[in-house]
Order: structure tokens, then C-alpha cells, then sequence
């Protein structure tokens, strides 16, 4: 019970695999020792127990994307600090040293075992993924292209929620989001929406749960409220796998949960149901 | 009980001795009137100073106010023959958010708004104005009710946050939310929102995607509540006055920000100072913000309503 307390929580805390040198890594489920190239041949699941480490926004597009495909848009898109909230600009700094990234999302066109489709992917090293007005605008840049160009657009969600930093700018990102979903919706332009660990709040409350599919990772945490405010609002004990993808997937909120390896072939067929024919 | 928050005890203790002065005329037949007109001069002297120079943590209490009206308050003084219609049709009726069919003026209208308790028994039964996804899944149906006979769709809202509990997330809350915002931007009829005490978070806007978003003067919005807030950034949520200020959570933040079309007055002191005053406000501004929304084109209204969203934010354009 205990050992299942420390594995969630340090997902919940976003920390990475504890490096115990370059050769190896433990897995934040299991615990176990592994050889790093083994781990990062099986796409960063634990090959004892299956758990599914985060990948990053760049790891990420490498899996799904055909190899040299990936053209980025929108990088210019970063964010402000309109108001002036303590710590952010240092928050911001970290965002991007950590990530490596201008930005929580990235954003562009590939083509995905050669269909043409829009792919944006969050990057959790990035203030936990949290969407703030840069994040909204790319998505919703993204999501515009998708409908200009007719092409089916998947979206990978890796996120906190909201950006707090941006106050009620950021709440209305929830809004701005899935105001393009709307178009995209009405014009039958698919739009496949991806849950990685972890998809939360805001972000889940809005335009990653409005996809055409909703397709999510084994294990990811994916849920409204965070786990402290859900567990003091308690009346009903929580079951063990509360906000998991299976708690979802069980609940009818998740299409289907596809494990790592079988993510790009799964889109593949999904897309392929979507233009093919 | 009444409650009365720390910055308005001065102006009890005055209302306490213009009380007493009243009691004296009336029981002894001796002539105060002279000293309660000055004490009633200074009850208003005070109050214009306090309410000038409110803190956004003092707007939050106001806002939260137990005295406050909340929206069936609203309801009752502002529409005539309000029938509520109760359930989503899936699941089951959440007290939380009530709803209905009313008459503004001369007009019908669809009504809906989030739902506080006065007493103990009432905040329970109606979960402190927290909504579940069947609350959301009844604002929906009736925003579609209101859609498909072509009567404009009227939104209060005040609520600490969307339920956070296990049955809410068993029941898809986010998705509810997330489909309430999609939904509502594609509305065939206009949809004006009145932010009238607690605008929180997710919970709040699941409800709160209009043409017009008016807001009143001493309501807060914000993306997460000051204490929240306070314990995330300094782990300390008894730092929640710092919060609620670094948030920008005012109406007048709201307004600079373009979520909020207009801020409505209130009565000095507040809206629970004088409930039916606040209600005539909100109701001259429907009758004010409603008639050009109806006038517009089904097209022009989802296309101006679209716009308004997809404009919102500040970011910037890397230089490098």
C-alpha cells in the first residue's frame, strides 16, 4: 500500500527516472534496476512492469512522426507574464532550461505512417505542461491549420492544467480551445485527442476531452481535481485506480488505452478509418 | 446569523448606536433625530471610505458573502413565472445548478445559474454551489431547449469550483465541462452570463461562455482560489490575501482582460446591503445587452461569439 503511495506520488511530482549513472536507470514504478538502453529501446516502459515513463514533447513526435517529417509552426508563440505574477519570469527560465523548449507545446505538421495530419504535443518539463495564453494560441493555431488544410490533427496532452501564473487568462484558454474544437467539430475534420501522464484539470476539462477519439496510456493520470483536493472533498472512497486511464476507460471517458509500443500503428488505424475509403 | 466580515464592523458598531438611538425616540418620546441623521451621515461617510479602498481578498469574502443574494434571489426579483425544470435526463438532478423557463419583461427566456445554499441543510443539499456533471449535463439541455425554440439563454454564476468529489470524476466532470464550452460556442441563440459572486475556475465557465459576460462589482473569477493559490506558491494558504491579489481576480482585472463586457455597480456596501437594488442593476443591464444580441443573424451572433474567445489571451512573439 505504501510502496503504491511513493510510486504515485512521485509521479504526481513530475520527478524523472533517478539517474544512478548513464548505464542505468530505476523505474519509477518497480523500482528496479535497469539497463538505460534497454529502457530507452522499449520507448521508456519499464520492460518488468510496464510502466510508462513521460517522454518529452521532441521524444515524442520522434515516435509518431515518419522519420524527418516533422516541421515545426508557431515556435515564435512564448509567453508574456501580463500580470506581473511573482516568480514567473524565473518559472519561465526554468520552463524552457528544463524542457529545452520556447514553450509547453510544440506544434507542426509530419505525416504518421505516411498520412498528412497536425501534431501537437506538450512537454511536461515545461512548468508541468500547463497551459497558459502561449499554449491556447498554439493550440488553437494548430487546430486552424488542421481546418484550413483539411487534415486530421492529434493532439498529445501531458499536463497540470491551467497555467495559474495568467490568473483568469489562462481559464479562458479552456474556452478559446475548444471554441476552435467547435469549428473543427462542425466541419468534420478529425481530431484524435491523446492522454499522457498526466492530463488534468484545465487541459482535460477542455480540449482534450472533446476529441473525435480519445485515446490514452496505461497508467497515466488523468482526472479533474488534483489528488489532495480530491481526496479532502472525499465522501466516496476513492477507488485504487482513481483517475488512472483505466478509471477512465472503465468510466466511458476514454476511447481506448493503447500501450506505448502499439501508440503509432493504433493512430494509424484510427486515421486511417478517418481518410481512407 | 448574520455575518459580518472584519472591515465592515465599524459600520455595525454604527448601526448598532443608530438602533439604539431609534429605540430611545420610540420608547421615550425623546427627540434623536438630530443625532441619528449625524450618525447615519457618518455611516455613509465610512462606508464610501471602506468600499473605496476594498483589497481584492476583501472582495473575495464579499463575494462569498453568506448575506449575499445568490441566483435564485436574482431570479425571483428580476423574471416573472420562472417554472424551474429539474434533471439532465441521464442521471439525475443536481441541486447545484437550477434552471428554468422565464419571462423578462415581455420576453421569454431560458434561465440558468449556480445555486448556494442559505442554511446549513440547503448548502449541503445543493453541495455549496458545486456542481456535478449532471448539473452541467442539465444547463446543457436546457441551453439546447432554449436553442431549438429560439429564446435567448441567461447564466448566473457563482460557485467555489466545480465538484472535485470521486462520483463527479466516475461521471466524466471534465468532459462535461469540456463540452459545455464547445457546445455553448456554437449556440444558435445569444447567451448573456452575469458573474455574481464566486466566478471559480472550470466550474465557473462550464456555464460562463456568452456574447456578453457582465460582471458584478464585487464578484471575483479566477483560475484558481486565493487560498489554493497561496498553497501552491508559498505552501502557506493563510497567505491567501497576497494570492488574491497576484491573481487579478477583480472585476475591474476582468474587464482589462476583455472576459468581462461590463462591470455592474453594486449598492454601497454591497449587494447584500440592498439585494433588490443589485437585482434591479443586473436587470436594466440584460434589457440593455439583449436586444442588439437578438437582432443579429444566427451567423453573425456564433461568428462575433467565437471571435470574442478566439481573441483572448496576452502572449508575445519570441524575437530571436
Amino acid at each position: 500500500m505504501q510502496r503504491g503511495w511513493f510510486a504515485r506520488r512521485s509521479r504526481i511530482e513530475g520527478l524523472a527516472l533517478d539517474e544512478m549513472n548513464d548505464a542505468w536507470v530505476k523505474c519509477n514504478g518497480c523500482q528496479q534496476i535497469l539497463f538505460a538502453r534497454d529502457f530507452e529501446r522499449n520507448l521508456k516502459v519499464c520492460p518488468r512492469c510496464g510502466h510508462h515513463h513521460r517522454l518529452s514533447a521532441r521524444e515524442r513526435i520522434e515516435l509518431l512522426a515518419d522519420p524527418d517529417t516533422f516541421v515545426e509552426r508557431d515556435a515564435e508563440v512564448v509567453s508574456a507574464d501580463p500580470l506581473g505574477f511573482p516568480e514567473y519570469a524565473d518559472k519561465l527560465s526554468k520552463g524552457r532550461a528544463n524542457s529545452g523548449l520556447p514553450e509547453a507545446m510544440v506544434s507542426g505538421t509530419c505525416t504518421l505512417s505516411g498520412i498528412p495530419i497536425v501534431l501537437a504535443v506538450a512537454d511536461f518539463a515545461f512548468m508541468g505542461g500547463s497551459m497558459g495564453s502561449a499554449v491556447g494560441e498554439k493550440v488553437a493555431r494548430a487546430m486552424e491549420y488542421a481546418l484550413e488544410q483539411r487534415l486530421p490533427i492529434v493532439i498529445c496532452s501531458c499536463s497540470g492544467g491551467a497555467r495559474m501564473q495568467e490568473g483568469l487568462l489562462s481559464l479562458m484558454q479552456m474556452a478559446k480551445t475548444c471554441a476552435v474544437a467547435a469549428k473543427l467539430h462542425e466541419a468534420g475534420v478529425p481530431y484524435i485527442s491523446v492522454l499522457t501522464d498526466p492530463t488534468m484539470a484545465g487541459v482535460l476539462a477542455s480540449y482534450a476531452s472533446v476529441g473525435d477519439v480519445v485515446v490514452a496510456e496505461p497508467g497515466a493520470l488523468i482526472g479533474f481535481a488534483g489528488q489532495r483536493v480530491a481526496q479532502q472533498a472525499q465522501v466516496v472512497k476513492p477507488p485504487p485506480n482513481f483517475q488512472t486511464a483505466e478509471f477512465q476507460l472503465e468510466h466511458g471517458m476514454v476511447d481506448i488505452v493503447v500501450p506505448r509500443k502499439e501508440l503509432k500503428h493504433t493512430l494509424h488505424r484510427i486515421l486511417r478509418f478517418f481518410t481512407g475509403g | 446569523m448574520r455575518t459580518i466580515l472584519d472591515f465592515e464592523k465599524p459600520i455595525a458598531e454604527l448601526d448598532a448606536n443608530i438602533e439604539a438611538l431609534k429605540r430611545i425616540t420610540a420608547e421615550q418620546g425623546i427627540d434623536k433625530s438630530d443625532e441619528i441623521a449625524a450618525l447615519e451621515r457618518d455611516r455613509e461617510r465610512l462606508l464610501r471610505e471602506i468600499f473605496r479602498n476594498l483589497t481584492p481578498w476583501d472582495r473575495t469574502l464579499l463575494a462569498r458573502h453568506p448575506q449575499r443574494p445568490y441566483t435564485l434571489d436574482y431570479i425571483r426579483a428580476i423574471f416573472d413565472d420562472f417554472i424551474e425544470l429539474h434533471g439532465d435526463r441521464q442521471f439525475g438532478d443536481d441541486g447545484a445548478i437550477v434552471g428554468g423557463m422565464a419571462w423578462l419583461n415581455e420576453k421569454p427566456v431560458v434561465v440558468i445559474g449556480q445555486q448556494k445554499g442559505r442554511d446549513l441543510k440547503e448548502r449541503q443539499r445543493r453541495n455549496f454551489g458545486m456542481a456535478k456533471p449532471e448539473g452541467y449535463r442539465k444547463a446543457l439541455r436546457l441551453m439546447h431547449l432554449a436553442e431549438k425554440f429560439g429564446r435567448p439563454v441567461i447564466t448566473f454564476v457563482d460557485t467555489p469550483a466545480a465538484d472535485p468529489g470521486v462520483e463527479s470524476e466516475s461521471r466524466g466532470i471534465s468532459e462535461a465541462i469540456a463540452r459545455n464550452l464547445r457546445e455553448m460556442i456554437m449556440l444558435r441563440v445569444p447567451i448573456v452570463s452575469v458573474v455574481i459572486g464566486e466566478g471559480g475556475s472550470g466550474g465557473a465557465l462550464g456555464i460562463a461562455v456568452a456574447d456578453r459576460v457582465l460582471m458584478q462589482e464585487h464578484a471575483i473569477y479566477s483560475v484558481i482560489p486565493p487560498e489554493g493559490c497561496a498553497a501552491i506558491l508559498w505552501r502557506d494558504p493563510k497567505r491567501a490575501p497576497e494570492a488574491a491579489e497576484a491573481l487579478k481576480l477583480t472585476a475591474h482585472d476582468a474587464l482589462r482582460f476583455g472576459v468581462v463586457d461590463e462591470v455592474l455597480e453594486e449598492p454601497l456596501g454591497g449587494a447584500h446591503r440592498d439585494p433588490l437594488a443589485a437585482a434591479q442593476t443586473v436587470k436594466e443591464a440584460l434589457l440593455r445587452h439583449l436586444p442588439p444580441l437578438q437582432k443579429l443573424s444566427v451567423s453573425k451572433l456564433r461568428e462575433s461569439r467565437y471571435e470574442r474567445y478566439r481573441n483572448l489571451g496576452m502572449w508575445q512573439i519570441a524575437t530571436e
